[in-house]
């Protein structure tokens, strides 16, 4: 496998009788940042839970770093160096931003289910922990619960807490959803330096941050890739032009717009 | 929300200093309660107490630490009751070395044991299917008491003899006193090791496996696993509690197995705070004062249980422990800021709730069982015929209930306006 990290080959998943996905095939270079795109409802979001094993495939395999792990559950996928965050934000309710992040740094630091040692003597997890709080710019807001956070903040600790185990594969599932055009360029910011030598995964719907971002975007549609590729090549792609019809160049102009 | 324990540097040592107090009043606490309170009643009392903080402990490790709902908790406790008896027994008659004050380990081991064995299955799912399960199971084994009498000794239960064996330091464990003194030195290690293990990563995992199992494994860990372990660690301190229950009562019979028992911790539990450490504790001590020391006084104490959980429930579903820092908040501004007229409005109001609601239960125990004579209560005869007490009674209570609201309003009202005014003062 030359230099692919991730790769899906004829990936089905159904629910009942209805097709979510139907025949993905996307390989994903090591060290690149794939944008996957698409309208509504495409299954965007559905290819990801079937990577991080929160949902199993109906049929189909996906390989990982020269595994398949399309068996795997979604805690072994982690182990192997796969990590992801969520679109609807996913964080330990009842706890600081602190305790989130320390949970998220927990496995890679080498601390397993282990109940013989004080937590705080763990130094280096907790310098883990500060180190992810300072990169996502967090450290005064430690000590709050999370569910005292601004709608952002809540959104950065998420990549925080995809980040914090050292994966080099990292999903984000729309991590700028719902965020205004400020706090979106700051999240993209957060995200290109915290993505530096590693394989970045991300569901985006604007289109002004697919471009900007990734080195290939992926344009899914009706449960299939229709096309992956470099941004300006999405962009003079008939089929893609098609599938979106008058979005596209909405979007586009948009973007035009965001440059001037 | 506080990580100020999770680092030990960052925040000096003002806290580990602190906490080396607490535990220092802690078994001080335990030390000279006994030496205070010395009549043999309220020792009886005080080592159920004990022994329910222990219970009462071991439960939270599943419903507050983990979020899981058991219904089958005597199951654990119960067992390790019965296995003590069974080892006491055996040690008794020689065939078995192990000193009294070592028999809740074999109820640890019994406890870690049943845990281990039905736990994997019945921990793959959380919330209402783990409840409906661990009803089963508690069930199971209560059935089972009557089916092996060989084991459970029917319904006479198994009996025991906790003098047995040379005495330690000339303590033969047959006084109350000194099973209250081996009930309270177990007790402060299962507190401590209990709240050791809230402090280390497996702990925080619990907690994290409480709040969002699905992201515990998006972080790397196995929910199923996760709280495989905080149902043996739970089976295994609740088989302390059943081993000291029968080391306290020389027997072990078929009602420590009952759904009555499991209710009885997931009640006082709840009542406590499970948000807290120190919840359950409190719980086991509210459970022996309304379960074991009211019963001396009314006949009316299911009664009053009945209101506490209810009030419980409705006004502080965080439990007991919930209303302490806020309580105190209160009194220490009111002192501050010298409300003491509104502070009394409101004292007064839930005076009257309290009389109203005890006038009126009183009366109507009084009345059911039937007794001809009047009912003296604070010292007044109450003639529970004529309308007078009732009337009486039914005032009182729907003046507290009528002020409690408005007393409390206007001394918050008092005091945030006192507050601001002070700090207005300050700049």
């Amino acid at each position: 496998m030359t230099g692919n990290i991730l790769e899906l080959k004829g990936v089905y998943k159904q629910f009942g009788r209805t097709e979510i996905i139907r025949g993905v095939d996307l390989a994903v270079k090591k060290g690149e940042r794939l944008a996957v795109i698409g309208p509504n409802g495409a299954g965007k979001s559905t290819l990801f839970h079937l990577i991080s094993g929160r949902l199993p495939v109906s049929s189909g395999q996906i390989w990982f770093d020269g595994h398949r792990i399309d068996d795997l559950n979604a805690q072994s996928i982690y182990r192997r160096g796969l990590s992801r965050s969520f679109q609807i934000t996913n964080l330990f309710h009842r706890q600081s931003v602190y305790e989130n992040i320390l949970l998220a740094a927990m496995w890679s630091q080498g601390y397993r289910y282990t109940f013989w040692k004080c937590i705080s003597q763990l130094q280096p997890l907790h310098e883990r922990t500060r180190e992810v709080l300072e990169l996502i710019g967090l450290q005064s807001r430690h000590d709050i619960a999370v569910n005292l956070l601004t709608y952002a903040e809540q959104r950065a600790l998420e990549i925080g807490m995809a980040i914090a185990g050292g994966s080099n594969t990292i999903l984000l599932d729309e991590p700028t959803a719902g965020m205004s055009r400020g706090e979106s360029d700051a999240a993209i910011e957060l995200i290109k330096t915290v993505s530096v030598r590693k394989t970045l995964l991300m569901v985006e719907h604007d289109m002004g941050v697919v471009f900007g971002l990734a080195d290939r975007v992926a344009v899914v549609v009706y449960g299939q890739v229709i096309a992956c590729d470099t941004p300006e090549k999405i962009r003079a792609n008939t089929r893609v032009q098609e599938a979106y019809l008058g979005v596209v160049k909405d979007k586009q102009k948009e973007v035009r717009d965001g440059v001037a | 929300m506080s990580t100020h324990y999770l680092t030990r540097n960052r925040f000096a040592s003002r806290p580990s200093s602190r906490m080396l107090f607490i535990w220092l009043g802690f078994a001080a606490v335990l030390m000279l309660a006994p030496q205070i309170l010395t009549s043999s009643l309220i020792l009886s009392h005080l080592t159920q107490m004990g022994i329910g903080m222990v219970l009462a402990l071991s439960y939270n490790v599943l419903l507050g630490q983990s979020g899981m709902l058991s219904f089958g908790h005597a199951a654990f406790s119960g067992l390790g009751a019965f296995a003590s008896v069974h080892v006491m027994n055996l040690a008794g008659d020689g065939l078995l070395w192990l000193p009294l004050p070592l028999i809740p380990i074999a109820g640890a081991l019994t406890g870690l044991g049943f845990a281990a064995l039905i736990g994997y299955v019945i921990t793959r799912t959380s919330g209402v299917t783990f409840a409906m399960i661990t009803l089963g199971i508690g069930q199971m084994v209560y059935a089972s008491s009557l089916m092996f009498p060989a084991f459970f000794g029917g319904e006479g239960g198994v009996s025991a003899d906790r003098v047995y064996g040379d005495p330690w330091f000339e303590w033969d464990f047959g006084p109350q006193i000194q099973v209250y003194y081996l009930v309270a030195a177990w007790l402060f290690i299962c507190v401590a090791a209990m709240f050791y293990m809230t402090r280390t990563p497996l702990g925080r995992l619990l907690n994290g496996v409480r709040d969002n199992e699905e992201r515990i494994a998006f972080v790397g860990f196995n929910p199923h696993l996760l709280r495989y372990m905080a149902l043996m660690i739970s089976g295994l301190f609740a088989g302390i509690g059943g081993a000291l229950m029968a080391i306290n009562f020389e027997i072990a019979t078929d009602e420590v197995l009952s759904l009555h028992e499991s209710g009885a911790v997931l009640l006082f539990t709840f009542i406590g705070g499970t948000a807290t450490f120190i919840g359950p504790m409190l719980g086991a001590i509210i459970g022996v004062l309304l379960t074991k020391f009211l019963p001396d006084y009314t006949a009316g104490w299911q009664m009053y249980l009945g209101l506490v959980f209810v009030l419980v429930v409705v006004y502080a579903p965080g439990g007991i422990s919930s209303l302490i820092k806020p309580s105190l908040d209160v009194l220490r501004q009111t002192v501050s800021q010298r409300r003491y007229a509104s502070f009394l409005g409101l004292v007064l109001s839930a005076f009257m709730l309290l009389a109203g609601t005890i006038i009126l239960v009183e009366l109507m125990y009084h009345r059911a069982s039937g007794a001809a004579g009047s009912l003296p209560l604070f010292g007044v005869a109450l003639d529970h015929h004529g309308p007078v007490p009732w009337v009486v009674g039914t005032v009182i209570l729907l003046g507290g209930m009528l002020t409690i609201k408005p007393a409390g309003r206007l001394l918050f009202e008092r005091l945030s306006i006192g507050e601001s005014a002070h700090q207005g003062g300050k700049q």
